[in-house]
This record gives C-alpha cells, structure tokens and sequence, in this order.
C-alpha cells in the first residue's frame, strides 16, 4: 500500500490505461507541457509523448467535440475540463452528442469517452467558479456519473470509466487534489454504479460523496461524541445510483440526512429523497432532511463563502432534527 | 368568520391536554363563556370556557384523545359559513417546541389571543384528530398491536415516532428482535418481563405520566437528605380526644364541627413550627431562594390512578378544627375529581401520612419547588428509655423529613424536626 495524493492516484490511473490501451489519448487546457493546471497529468507528456496528450485551445465546446467523435471512430479519449465551470462550454456537445450518439444511430457508434475535471466550490472563487454540476449531468439519460472522494475510490473508478464504452463524466475537486490516502501498489478496478459504506452505524444514515463526505466523515465523528452512531454511505457513482446499498442502510437505521454541495432544487439528493421515500416509506421514522448548498449565486466573500456551503454543524444538526433529540 | 380552538394552558405544568366531553355539538351555538369542553390535564378534569362566540363549525379532536398545547381543537364560526380548515389551522399548528415555550397561564374565561400568522412555520396537517405518526411507528405499532391513537408523541407537533411505541411496549415481552436495539441513545428501556402470563397493559394516565416526570426530576435535581425522629404522641391523643368528645357532644345537639384526626394535628404542628423556621418554609428557584412568608401545606392524597397533593392555605393561621375541614373537604372533592388545578398550586410544604397503612416509616421524595416533604408513618406502642432512664412502653410516632440540600442544611432540618416534636409531644406548646 503507498500512501498517495488523490491528484496522484488519477495520474496513475491514466498512465496504466495509456500503457495498456494504445487508442486512449488525453486531451484538455495545459495537460500536456503545463503537466496539468493542477498537476493531475504530471509526466504523462514525457512517458507518452505529443500524440496521446494533447495541449487543446481553450475551447471546450471543441475539443469535447473533437473527442466524441475520435471515440465514434475507434479511439478512446480522456478529455480533462480545467473546471467543469468550463466545462459548461462543451455542455451541448455532452448532452447532444456524446450521451445520445449510439440511442439515435440505433446502437451503430458506442461514444467511449470520459470527461473528467474538479466540480464544486474550492476556494473563494466567486460564483462562476464554485458551481456544482452533478445534478444537471446526472439528469441526462445516456451518461454515467462518478463522483470520488478518496485517492482508492478515485484510481479504481477512473480505470473502470476509461474501460466504459460510454460517455462517463468523472468529478473531482480542487480541495481534494492534495487529499492522501492508501492505494494498493498492483491493479485494481472499482465497478461502476457500486456504492461504499465509508463508516458504519446504527442511528442515522447519512448520505455524502465527493468532498461532501469529508464533512459527513467530520459530523459522524461529532456525533459519536453524543452517543449517536452513524452510517456514512458514500454512492461514489450517482448515474447509476447503487439504490440496494441505501435502502438497505436506511432500512437499517429508519433515518436519513443526505449532504449535497448542489443547490437544494432538484438537487442529486432530491432524487435520493424521492426514491428512499418511495421504497422505504414504512421503515422511515423521521422525513428525509437534505444538507445542499444555499440556493444563491456563491459569494466571493470568505465568510458567506461558508455560510453557504454544507457543514459539519449543519450536518449534525439535521442528524439530530431526525433523531428528535436537542 | 370562523376562529380556530386551541388546546389552552389551564396550568403551570401542562404540556397537553385530554379531551373528556365536548358540551357543545357541532351545529350548536355557544356564548363566549358558555362552557364548551371538559379537559384533562396533568391534575385534573375541568370545564373550558368558550373564548368565542358563534356556532361550533367542526370539531377537531374527539374524546379520548390527548393533543399538545395550542393544537387545533375546534372551529368556532357563524351558521352555515364554509371555511377552509388549511388555512385556518396552518398557521395554528405549532412545532412542540413552540408549544412547550413558556406561557403565561391564561385564566380559562379570558379570551384566546389572537393567532399571529407565522408563514415561516411549516403548516401541519390537521385533520379530524388523525394522529400523527411515522411510518415507522405505525408499522411497529401493527406490529406489535399497539394502538398508535392511544400513544402521546414526542416528535415534531405530537408526531408518534418509533421511540414512543417502544416505550410504550416496554414491559411487554416482544418478538421483535429489532425493538431490542435501542434507535435513539437514551436511557434503557425496562428489560422486558420473561413472562407475559397474565399480564396486562395500560396506557400511562396524563396523571401517571406527570408524577414520574415531576419525582424522576425531583430526585435527579434535588440533592436529597434524610432526617429521622420519633415523638411521644400520648399528650396528642388524650387532646384529640377531648376535642373529638367535645364535637360528638356539639354535633349531638345539631352542631358541625369536623372530627379532628393525628394528621391534622401533625399539619397544625408543622404549619405552627414552619413559622419558626421559614429556612425549611422554602423553594429553590434556581438563581434565588424563596422563604414563604406563609405556610400552605399540601398534603398528599392517594386516589385509584395516582397521587394529588392538594394544598391547604394559610395553615398556619387556621385553627385544628379548621384544618380538619379543610383536609376533609379537599380529600372529599379530591376523590370526586372536582378539584380545579388552583388547589394544587402554591403548597410551601409536603406532609405524606402512611400511617393509616401500619407504615412505621418511610422516606418521601421532595415535591418541587418545595424545600422539603415529611414522611409520617404509624404511631406504635415502642418501648423507650425515659428521663429516669427507665424502660417503658409509649405510643410513638416516627417522622421523615427529606431536604432539598441545595436549599436545607442538615442543622437547619433537625432544629425544625425539635420544635415539631415539641408540638407534637405536648401540643400546648403550640399555644405559647
């Protein structure tokens, strides 16, 4: 096992696919003589060479493009958003391309793409760059969705999205690039659409993926301070959604709170709501609560920056909300 | 227009509340005034008078159910009007919290206040006095053939959760391998008894349900301590007995005066000694310490579903008589349940008699905000070491005086017990 940054764990995940795969290139702003604007592609350049990663002209709408239809045609491309802020640029070649390509040619050209990059909110950068787009991209049919929160979790999944042979969109996080944590030195690959019990408990289930879980992670600790067990459940795939997995834990502890760094309306964790309440009605003993992001634009400033995002105390308090204790 | 009842605060410590009776029909019209529903309450059945005046639109909890403060209870508008009962209860309908904030007791003819509209509280259903539950709850509550009406919640605005159906199943054996777990940490629930032969199940009284919350506190809260002393109670008797020939003669020639019992004279001695040592006349009152400046004894009366303390004012100004016929009349109506909650309200001072029972002695736990409660059992021929040191046999009864420690010192106690077995012993002294 090394202990490795999540940045590390996905450059490592890209460089065995290249190695194993000749048709898998990468491609995006800075990736290849920058090493990436955050270093996720570091050496890829040097070990692969000009051909299998490509420096791209800031223009997302084209390079998306570009890659959906070098994967229709037999290739197998990994297209890094700088953001997913920017990523919005591609959105039409996303949703009207690459997630609808093989429905609408009756199954005649598979899009085997990924595009990953960091999504959510890092650090004071005002609100056209702290956006979450999870519920907009899980909302497409045709498109898979991986949201990782651990370096394992990361390389594991990463490796089973460039092996899809359908568009996956892959989020990761600014804040979490220098997140350690241990990988197993051989190969190892993560399926899609199976979801993680992060810490298991008895009172509460509580729902987070991506950096969010570290806040779940946080609150649970908090919690188990006052005597109250929780399950942190991390779906790390949200299209498809590992449904048994949190039925099953809510099953068990008849409570759910759900963290969610999306805005509240229509939210990733609205469709959780709506699906626990739908399957699990009779084992509920509080309403789901849901923890999201503040339905407004982020603001720039620090401390609104936080007062808008979920916290650990926030998280805890909509724990005890369902417990009904103070 | 049509006005929504609320389930009013008619005490101090009323938390929800029973419909008994309803006097009025729907349909019916009612005076502002006019009694229009009996109520339960942690202390006692009483009438609750209309705060509105018109006709009785809807009823909105049947008899037998038991709602949080403020709960919509009726509407009350003009013949034929439609309403729409959403809109009207929505903005009533408040959280438990909301409804546990303190408020001043209104008198029970004052006029309700008006209903503020709180859009920012999320709006209950409130329907025909559906109960509230979760899913949960009423999955194990079929379950486990508890009626879920039956069951006060302690959730959101009354709302049954699970924890309330296993509380109320404990001490009933159950199959469920599931309630054994507890789901939310608190203190164990009673480990179900093994057998179930025979048993049976009763739903805890708005008045069972006051005492262990009012006693389980009072231990937890109040450090408790325990004084013991016995008096020679001969002096007492052969006094109670002249006063009690002197009545029969009275009465013979049509008079009415009461019968005067050991207990009575135990109130008179402590309400005469309580004014000697207002230290032990006291309450604790957090940030303060109150010492009464009178004396008004509660005394505790035993009924079939539990204990009342109704509270005798001004003892220690009334004559023995006066305090048997006040004891007498209390303990009368007590039984009958038609004490209104005022005479539960204001005792400075607890006096718990188990003597009629053979009890020899007992300890009593202290009824808050009271400083201290005496323990009174059985007056028994004992044998004594007297004065001359010589073994004797007197008629003795022993007395346990608790002490809130916080308020009551242990020197403090013990010089109020030698002045009340001074009374007790030679009850003349109470006339110096």
């Amino acid at each position: 096992m090394a202990l490795i940054q999540f940045r590390e764990a996905i450059g490592q995940a890209m460089a065995e696919e290249m190695a194993r795969d000749d048709r898998i290139f990468l491609m995006g702003e800075e990736v290849a003589q920058y090493n990436g604007a955050y270093k996720v592609s570091k050496g890829l350049l040097e070990q692969f060479g000009p051909r299998r990663v490509w420096d791209s002209p800031i223009s997302e709408a084209g390079f998306a493009g570009l890659g959906i239809g070098a994967a229709m045609v037999g290739l197998r491309p990994i297209i890094e958003m700088m953001t997913w802020n920017f990523g919005i640029q591609g959105f039409d070649q996303i949703v009207n391309h690459a997630a609808k390509m093989c429905y609408m040619s009756g199954g005649q050209f598979n899009v085997p793409i990924v595009f990953r990059g960091p999504n959510g909110a890092a650090h004071m950068l005002g609100s056209q760059h702290s956006q979450s787009f999870d519920a907009m991209l899980t909302n497409v049919p045709g498109m898979k969705v991986i949201s990782p929160s651990t370096p394992y979790d990361a390389k594991g999944l990463l490796k089973a999205a460039i092996r899809d042979n359908n568009p996956v969109i892959f989020l990761e996080s600014e804040m979490m690039y220098g997140l350690k944590g241990e990988v197993p030195d051989g190969e190892y690959v993560i399926p899609i659409g199976v979801g993680d019990i992060k810490r298991p408990g008895e009172h509460v289930t509580i729902i987070a993926w991506n950096k969010m879980l570290h806040v779940a992670m946080a609150a649970a600790e908090q919690l188990a301070a006052s005597g109250i067990s929780a399950e942190v459940l991390d779906p790390r795939t949200l299209q498809p959604l590992d449904e048994e997995l949190i039925f099953t834990s809510v099953r068990k502890t008849h409570r759910l709170v759900i963290v969610d760094e999306g805005w509240d309306f229509a939210a990733t964790s609205a469709q959780i709501s709506d699906r626990v309440q739908k399957e699990c009605f009779d084992d509920l003993d509080a309403p789901v609560v849901r923890v999201n992001s503040l339905f407004v634009p982020m603001p720039y400033a620090e401390d609104l920056e936080h007062a808008v995002l979920p916290t650990a105390e926030r998280v805890v308090q909509a724990v005890k909300d369902v417990m009904y204790v103070d | 227009m049509a006005r929504v009842i609320e389930m009013p605060k008619l005490s101090d410590t009323m938390e929800e509340g029973g419909i008994a009776n309803w006097l009025k029909k729907e349909g019916e019209k009612i005076n502002e005034g006019e009694p229009l529903v009996e109520i339960e309450t942690d202390k006692a059945t009483q009438e609750y008078e209309s705060p509105e005046e018109g006709v009785v639109l809807k009823i909105l909890v049947q008899p037998g159910k038991t709602v949080a403060l403020r709960t919509p209870i009726a509407v009350v508008g003009d013949a034929g009007e439609t309403y729409d009962l959403g809109a009207l209860t929505g903005g009533a309908a408040k959280s438990a919290t909301a409804a546990a904030a303190p408020l001043a007791a209104p008198q029970v003819s004052q006029k309700a206040p008006a209903k503020p509209a709180t859009p920012t509280v999320q709006a209950q259903p409130v329907g025909g006095g559906r109960v509230k539950a979760s899913p949960l709850a009423r999955k194990v509550a079929a379950e486990l053939g508890v009626d879920v009406s039956q069951i006060v919640g302690t959730g959101p605005a009354g709302r049954v959760v699970l924890r309330d159906i296993e509380q109320s199943a404990a001490g009933v054996a159950t199959p469920v391998a599931a309630l054994s777990k507890p789901s939310v940490p608190q203190p164990a629930a009673p480990v179900p008894a093994a057998s179930t032969v025979g048993a049976t199940v009763t739903p805890v009284s708005m008045m069972r349900k006051t005492i262990a919350k009012r006693l389980t506190a009072a231990k937890n809260e109040a450090p408790h301590f325990y004084l013991t002393v016995s008096a020679n109670v001969a002096k007492l008797e052969t006094w109670r007995q002249s006063l009690n020939d002197a009545a029969a003669k009275a009465n013979a020639k049509g008079g009415s005066l009461a019968k005067v019992s050991v207990n009575d004279v135990v109130i008179l001695a402590v309400a005469r000694a309580l004014r000697h040592h207002p230290q032990v006349n006291a309450s604790w009152q957090g940030e303060t310490i109150v010492h009464h400046g009178e004396a008004h004894i509660a005394v505790a009366v035993a009924l079939p579903e539990g204990l009342v303390t109704p509270v005798i004012r001004r003892a220690d100004v009334l004559g023995v008589r006066e305090i048997a016929a006040a004891a007498r009349d209390l303990a009368t109506k007590a039984k009958d349940g038609l004490l209104s909650n005022d005479a539960f309200t204001g005792g400075t001072f607890t006096i718990s008699n188990l003597g009629m029972f053979g009890v020899e002695e007992f300890t009593a736990i202290i009824n808050p905000p009271q400083a201290a409660i005496l323990a009174v059992g059985a007056a028994t021929p004992t044998p004594w070491v007297d004065e001359q040191e010589r073994l004797v046999v007197q008629q003795r009864m022993k007395m346990t005086l608790s002490c809130d420690h916080r308020v009551v010192d242990g020197a403090t106690g013990a010089k109020f017990l030698q002045t009340l077995v001074s009374y007790l012993e030679d009850p003349m002294q109470m006339l110096v």
